[in-house]
């Protein structure tokens, strides 16, 4: 029986950089991959590596917190590199496979977007590390606000977010009690091939998945019943505002990664 | 007041009749329990009350206005608070004071507001101290007190709560009847209290039973617990307490059919 | 031929930041044929007792047996240990009550037919006909229908021992008499181990009662044992008693009764406070 304490990979200490509203934060990720793409040689990539150390530093979460990250692009890496630097029988090579050959151009590259694809993830799981669910929710929210204008209904977006982020423990536990039970009936999900296990999963999620419509229903009534009219008009009891130091962090700091970046 | 003018409900046109004119009337300051077997209408009765459901025939009406007045929905949910069985399927918030403030952001109300009310409601179910908690990590019966403060931020005259008790543990469900108690009697809400259970039957200050959706009891919680006949009919069984009672009046003694746990026998005994 | 739990210690949540002992040292043993109750509040290890007894919690310490082979996983205890958690009928997959009934069976390596006639049986001994219940979609029933519909899944199993987890939570009076008196009747040859907070339902009937706290055994013998330590363990907060030796506890609290024995029956406890009131107007 494990209680889930939230997804992912927030760590709850305290640094400048949990401190930092999460609005600025979003900022800073959209300029720092922005730099990440205007960068052209080694030199920028190097830059760019040592923004993410120092802020991992400032961060006050361990390194290798930030690398866990890698553990999901690591095969998108190894990718990126064959395909850039392999090639089929071209005149010049550094080394011969056969018909393939590793090409000097094609290294190069390949190392370039492998280590680019690298930063880009490290860089942006700072975000995840240093802002709760909850918080990011808010400053996706306050970010995409101008999109109102467009008549994209953010503030009902925003809402089923943090909907979603609430029941995510819940529906945890209310699987894991549905596992049990089927088990206690004598199912079993760990024999057989994938065909099989994925078959054995149904009298789980058929149940699962009543029980979520179910609860969507009853508490769509109780939202109702609290005069919720959808999210025009709607106030806040605490209302996340960047304040000064927020901005200015975002802005030098952007302006700065970019600067690097275009400069490089 | 929340006034029921001969109100019949059906589901679906041509679905049996949830409720048969039905007419009643609830004050405010007063706890009422609303009992009945599975079926029998009561949480139709309850969701009627705030304009979650609307009348088929008649009309509900909540201080004067209707609940089925298209332009005045939001006056009338803010005047009568809801609360279901569980807990779950009512807490949106990601952690406790930003559930209670649900209901007063939906209003629109100032920050400042929103803070008050919370802070009172919070207060009055106990649950102070635990603002920043996930909603998880609560017990169901701390779940449930939330579903109340819920309902009392939005500063209800009415509160009604569907079975509120009955997926709790016995601390719990003592819980709940506490504060309800409290809510009718020292803040003068009209508290409606749909259950199963024969103790709150025995603390309400009224009793309506329902049978097949109509009202077949309107009157003081002693006489339908004296009448075992009426107590089958709303679903209700005798208790051992009940027994206990009845042997000892058997005796004798003067043991008023309201003393449904110990304190209360003991006290009748031994006055 | 018994289930036994030996000196068992187990955790909740291990390995997460909320781990703690939930169970401390604690033996039991059910045998077929006999009720037993679990009381205890919420937190004390109730539930994990159950899930210790099927098999589906690794354990710190100790060994559970169920007729001499020891229990290793859920796996060992398939069709020996039927356990039926909360609310079981928001476990319902299947699209007619007779086909959810029969996946018990079916996981146990019977055929279609066979499931389905040990389906229909459960389906019967649980007060619920096969015929009008069986082609029905499991969530068109009431409270105490589902309920019931629910244990008739398990106890299709035919399993020799069967742990039951709050069965009568949530359902009004005639739901859990008709439940009550399907786990009466599955006594006859089963072990039934009951875990509930409303313990009057069962207590009558019960040949066996474990009261747990923290984790820990604070008694376990008989109904007539309970009723003797009951006020030692109602004052130390561990157990609320039903409402009728309540009674008799605050009496005797407030000197108004001498102490007596304690009873579960209200006509004898309504006999005992008559003469001690009677004995009170004599001595005026």
């Amino acid at each position: 029986m494990k209680r889930i304490t939230g997804i992912g990979q927030y760590i709850a200490v305290d640094s400048p950089l949990h401190r930092l509203d999460a609005a600025a934060k979003l900022g800073l990720v959209t300029a720092y991959t922005v730099a990440l793409f205007l960068v052209t040689g080694f030199p920028g990539l190097v830059a760019m590596a040592a923004a993410v150390a120092i802020a991992t530093r400032v961060a006050n979460v361990p390194p290798r917190a930030v690398a866990r990250g890698l553990r999901a692009v690591g095969l998108l890496m190894v990718f990126t590199l064959l395909a850039n630097s392999l090639r089929w029988q071209p005149a010049e090579a550094l080394l011969r496979l056969g018909p393939l050959a590793v090409d000097g151009e094609g290294l190069r590259a390949g190392v370039f977007f492998a280590i680019r694809i690298m930063l880009l993830v490290t860089g942006t799981s700072l975000l995840t590390l240093t802002t709760s669910p909850i918080q990011l929710a808010g400053g996706i929210e306050r970010g995409l606000a101008p999109l109102k204008l467009l008549r994209v209904p953010i503030g009902d977006l925003a809402m089923t977010l943090t909907i979603a982020l609430r029941f995510i423990p819940t529906t945890a536990e209310e699987a894991e009690r549905i596992i049990t039970a089927q088990q206690a009936r004598g199912a079993s999900f760990d024999t057989g091939g994938p065909i099989a296990r994925a078959r054995a999963y149904t009298p789980v999620l058929v149940p699962l998945f009543f029980q979520l419509f179910r609860r969507a229903d009853a508490l769509a009534t109780a939202m109702e019943a609290r005069c919720y009219r959808g999210s025009e008009g709607r106030t806040r009891l605490r209302e996340e505002r960047m304040g000064p130091s927020d901005w200015v962090t975002m802005l030098g700091i952007g302006a700065a990664l970019i600067g690097v970046g275009w400069w490089l | 007041m929340i006034e029921f003018e001969s109100v019949t409900f059906r589901y679906r046109s041509g679905d049996a009749q949830a409720l048969s004119g039905v007419s009643l009337r609830f004050g405010e300051g007063e706890l009422v329990a609303v009992v009945g077997a599975n079926g029998s209408g009561k949480s139709t009765l309850a969701r009627l009350c705030d304009g979650l459901l609307l009348p088929s025939e008649g009309r509900v009406l909540v201080n004067g206005i209707e609940t089925a007045d298209p332009d005045r929905v939001t006056e009338v949910r803010s005047l009568v608070g809801m609360v279901f069985q569980d807990p779950d399927d009512q807490i949106v918030g990601t952690v406790v004071e930003e559930d209670c403030a649900f209901g007063p952001e939906n209003l629109g109300l100032p920050a400042s507001e929103i803070r008050v009310r919370v802070d009172a409601a919070l207060a009055a179910v106990g649950l102070t101290g635990l603002e920043r908690r996930e909603p998880h990590l609560l017990s169901e019966g701390q779940k449930q007190r939330l579903a109340v403060a819920g309902a009392l931020a939005m500063r209800p005259r009415y509160l009604v709560l569907d079975e509120p008790a009955a997926m709790l543990d016995p601390e719990g469900r003592r819980a709940v009847a506490a504060i309800m108690a409290r809510l009718a009697h020292e803040e003068g809400h009209g508290v409606i209290l749909v259950t199963h259970d024969a103790g709150d039957v025995a603390r309400a200050d009224r009793v309506i039973g329902l049978d097949a959706g109509r009202v077949v009891f309107d009157g003081c919680p002693a006489d339908l617990l004296a009448d075992a006949d009426a107590l089958a009919r709303v679903g209700l069984a005798a208790t051992n307490a009940g027994r206990l009672a009845e042997a000892l009046r058997a005796k004798g003694f003067a043991v008023p059919v309201t003393a449904m746990d110990a304190e209360s026998l003991v006290s009748a005994l031994w006055r | 031929m018994a289930l036994i739990v030996s000196d068992v210690t187990c955790d909740y949540a291990s390995g997460t930041s909320m781990a703690s002992r939930a169970l401390e040292s604690v033996t039991f043993s059910l045998e077929p044929g006999r009720l037993a109750v679990v009381l205890g509040p919420t937190g004390s290890g109730k539930t994990t007792l159950l899930r210790v007894a099927s098999g589906l919690l690794p354990l710190v310490a100790g060994s559970v047996e169920v007729d001499g082979a020891p229990v290793l996983g859920p796996g060992s205890v398939r069709g020996q240990v039927g356990l039926v958690f909360q609310r079981p009928e928001s476990q319902f997959f299947a699209l007619s009550v007779e086909d959810d009934c029969a996946f018990g069976p079916r996981n146990l390596g019977r055929t279609h037919a066979e499931a389905r006639d040990d389906a229909r049986g459960a389906l019967a001994a649980v007060g619920l006909d096969p015929d009008m219940f069986g082609p029905r979609e499991p969530w068109s029933l009431s409270g105490g229908e589902a309920r019931r519909a629910a244990l008739a899944g398990v106890l299709a199993m035919r399993p020799r021992y069967l742990l039951l987890d709050e069965p009568t939570a949530g359902l009004d009076a005639d739901g859990r008499r008709a439940v009550a008196a399907v786990i009466r009747d599955a006594c006859r040859d089963t072990g039934v181990l009951v875990v509930t907070h409303d313990p009057e339902v069962f207590l009558d009937v019960a040949d066996e009662v474990l009261v747990l706290r923290d984790g820990r055994t604070m008694f376990e013998g008989d109904v007539p044992g309970l009723l003797a330590a009951l006020p030692a363990l109602s004052r130390a907060g561990v157990v609320e008693p039903p409402e009728v030796p309540r009674t008799l506890l605050l009496a005797a609290e407030r000197g108004l009764l001498a102490d007596c024995e304690l009873t579960l029956d209200p006509e004898v406890a309504a006999a005992a406070l008559a003469s001690a009131l009677e004995g009170r107007e004599r001595a005026r």
